[in-house]
């Protein structure tokens, strides 16, 4: 978004912003790509700027491999950016610590965020407990030899809760909250003796079980059923309501977003492509690769069935070893330009908070946020 | 006129240690030449066994206990494994398994693997199955000349593509795709759905699409069939599936999915699927249903003609019951 320092210090409502975040992993190389002294850089995420508003829901979208699991990541802390810096604002006494402890911070009117790759020992411990991430898969992301009470005390005894009955006390407390009941019968079950939505609940328990103030979701529904879906995003919203949560919600399914979004960021190869309220987005956008998204969603009607779905863009993603020069959608992009192979857009306002990365809204004002 | 596949009363149980489970419990439907039938349900509804049995490959503990697959004119299962093997399975009747992303050989090539199943049933040699794999490729869209490269050489969307070329290599009359898009996004979803459509429309294939996406079934799907419990609870042709729901479990399905620019009220049907060893008495369905009545919980409903071709298992279309 091009977030410039001054206009982030006049908002009060962020609770978190990535500003030109890169995460960037090296590949192992083979023995000729070493004496060609080629690198190989895999560009997750390349060039993020991000706006987290507090008390709503974030969506991420977009196809698979393009980055939205790894910026999930760098959000909760759990990768540290190659480049650029995601700032947080945390609880007053997170604050405190923080100011204590010399990380470097931004003020801004809503209160003093924080620069997370800067906190260390105690901070960062902290820091961890107020950002918690829910991982993608229901089924790979619970250890299978530990029963769900050992699953959810674990971050309890990480973080320090010496007392055997308070700990009980609270995992019953989150098996409540995420109506998993009565509560003693899931105790001491394993994983597998779950459905589907049960783990999904009991992997939700184990993000809010220290009390977080932001959770990162993954795909938290897109292995599940459509009816037990339905039911786990309601869940989410009630937790969300109840313990005044901010979510970042990753999805690939455009529909799960209208339903639960505020804001909508479409995700590109490691870019933010466009970013707007969830109703702009869907209904009115403005960069070709969103259109394509859009158009590219089935429909329950049946009528169309006999005609060829026109979806406007060819090919698949490419990789994020190799990324295009210029507009990197440009090479799939139907309405391509000269200019998008050797210039890659700025981000244009296209209406109200709603920016979008591409040369045909060039004639929009260019964004300040 | 009979139908091109007509399967009548087919049941499939596994007999596992904890008692059988009745995976499909008296299936019955057709269909044609050039038809896309929908199959949909939610996770553990049978469907998936229900193709494995269609390909007699049901695995154990599991078999076919009862029924007929009748494939123009022949009940497959009273034929010898031998002819199946040679003159059904691939060759007439094929399927794109769930989870087909691993189903290709890491080691061996595309090509190679395509051209090895072409070869298994037919009398041809190595040069001349490898142009027909390259062939198949390009018909679904990908660059014949990548018919050497491995599968980790092609991403999500071409490998799923290549399974269907292999699936396709036999010119099949009847292919079962079981989830052929679940794992892909929207994007390549709907270039392989266009993949199917051209194919039905090119060459007559006939499609049967299992999957728990009802968005994804209206793209294609001519008839659909909702799963419930091993059972199907309600058939009939997409437009009145789509815009006239008969059978409460169908109803709820339609309510529960999310669409861009509709409600933003999150619906679903309450409770989970019964565990089929021991399913509810009456209506496999009634302890989650809205409308269940004291019939429901007794006698199983047969099906009732709602019109049309359109048929629906459910209590509430007899005359003069009482809905109280
Ligand atoms: N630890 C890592 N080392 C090397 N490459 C990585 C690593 N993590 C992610 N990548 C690569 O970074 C890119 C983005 O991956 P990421 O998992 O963030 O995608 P995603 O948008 O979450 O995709 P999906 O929808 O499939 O979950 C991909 O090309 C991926 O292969
Ligand atoms: N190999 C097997 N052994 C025992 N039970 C099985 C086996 N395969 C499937 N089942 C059971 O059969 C039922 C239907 O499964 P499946 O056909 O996979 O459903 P779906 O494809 O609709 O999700 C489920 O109860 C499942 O647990
Ligand atoms: S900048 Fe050019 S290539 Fe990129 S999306 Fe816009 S028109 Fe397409
Ligand atoms: S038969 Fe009864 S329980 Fe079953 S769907 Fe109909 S009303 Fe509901
Ligand atoms: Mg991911
Ligand atoms: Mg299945």
């Amino acid at each position: 978004m091009g977030i410039k320092i001054e206009e982030l210090s006049s908002r009060d409502d962020i609770i978190l912003a990535g500003i030109g975040v890169k995460m960037y992993f090296s590949l192992a190389r083979s023995i000729s790509e070493i004496l060609a002294r080629k690198s190989r850089v895999v560009k997750a995420v390349d060039g993020v700027d991000i706006l987290i508003e507090k008390g709503k829901v974030t969506c991420l979208v977009g196809e698979s491999g393009c980055g939205k699991t790894t910026l999930g990541k760098l959000i909760v802390g759990l990768y540290r950016p190659t480049e650029g810096s995601i700032v947080y604002r945390p609880s007053d006494e997170l604050s405190k610590v923080l100011l204590d402890a010399g990380v470097p911070y931004i003020e801004s009117k809503g209160g003093l965020l924080f620069d997370m790759a800067k906190a260390r020992g105690r901070a960062l411990k902290m820091l961890r407990r107020e950002i918690q991430i829910v991982f993608q898969d229901p089924y790979g992301s619970l250890n299978p030899r530990m029963t769900i009470k050992d699953i959810l005390e674990e971050p309890l005894i990480i973080h320090g809760y010496k007392d055997e009955k308070e700990r009980l006390e609270m995992v019953i407390k989150a098996l409540e909250d995420v109506k998993l009941t009565p509560p003693e019968e899931f105790l001491y079950r394993y994983p597998f003796q779950l459905s589907g939505g049960q783990r999904q609940r009991v992997n939700i328990a184990r993000a809010i079980i220290l009390g977080p103030r932001l959770v990162v979701a993954d795909e938290p529904v897109s292995m599940l059923d459509v009816s037990i879906r339905a039911e786990i995003l309601k869940l989410m919203l009630d937790l969300k309501e109840r313990r005044n949560l901010t979510y970042v919600f990753i999805t690939h399914d455009l529909a799960v977003a209208s339903i639960i979004c505020d804001y909508i960021n479409v995700m590109y190869l490691g870019r933010i492509v466009e970013y707007g309220p969830t109703d702009e987005i869907l209904l009115k956008p403005k960069h070709p690769y969103t259109q394509a998204l859009i158009a590219a969603v089935p429909s329950p009607d049946p009528k169309g069935r006999w005609r060829i779905k026109e979806v406007p863009i060819i090919g698949e993603i490419p990789s994020a070893l190799s990324i295009p020069p210029g507009c990197r959608f440009h090479p799939r992009c139907p309405y391509a330009m000269e200019k998008c192979k050797i210039n890659d857009p700025p981000y244009f306002e296209v209406g109200y908070k709603h920016l979008s990365a591409c040369w045909l809204n060039e004639g929009e004002k260019v964004a300040k946020i | 006129m009979t139908a091109l596949l007509e399967v009548r009363n087919l049941k499939t149980y596994f007999f596992t240690l904890r008692g059988s489970v009745r995976a499909v419990d008296g299936v019955s439907f057709t269909l044609e030449k050039g038809e896309a039938l929908g199959i949909v349900g939610e996770s553990g509804s049978g469907k998936s066994t229900l193709g494995f049995s269609l390909l007699r490959l049901v695995p154990p503990p599991g078999r076919i206990v009862e029924g007929s697959i009748i494939l123009d004119g022949e009940d497959i299962l009273k034929l010898p494994e031998e002819r199946v093997r040679k003159e059904i399975r691939w060759k007439r009747i094929s399927m794109i398994f769930q989870s087909a992303l691993n189903a290709l050989n890491p080691v061996k090539r595309i090509g190679d693997q395509i051209a090895d199943a072409i070869m298994a049933h037919e009398d041809v040699d190595k040069k001349e199955a490898l142009e027909r794999a390259a062939e198949l490729l390009k018909s679904v869209g990908i660059d014949p000349r990548r018919v050497n490269n491995y599968p980790h050489e092609f991403s999500g969307g071409m490998k799923q593509r290549a399974v269907i070329a292999m699936a396709l290599a036999l010119q099949p009359d009847v292919v079962i795709a079981d989830e052929p898009t679940t794992a892909l996004d929207v994007v390549v979803q709907a270039q392989i759905l266009n993949l199917f459509k051209k194919l039905r429309k090119e060459k007559g294939l006939s499609i049967i699409l299992i999957t728990h996406d009802l968005s994804l079934v209206a793209e294609i799907a001519d008839k659909v069939a909702i799963m419930y419990a091993g059972k199907i609870v309600e058939l009939g042709p997409s437009e009145k599936i789509y815009t006239e729901p008969a059978h409460p479990y169908t109803k709820g399905l339609m309510a529960s999915i999310p669409r861009i620019g509709g409600s933003k009220e999150l619906a679903w049907i309450p409770g989970s699927p019964p565990d089929l060893r021991n399913p509810p008495p009456g209506c496999r369905f009634h302890p989650r249903c809205p409308f269940a009545m004291e019939i429901c919980r007794r006698e199983e409903p047969p099906y009732f003609d709602v019109g049309d071709g359109h048929i629906s298992a459910c209590w509430l279309h007899k005359e003069g019951i009482s809905k109280s």
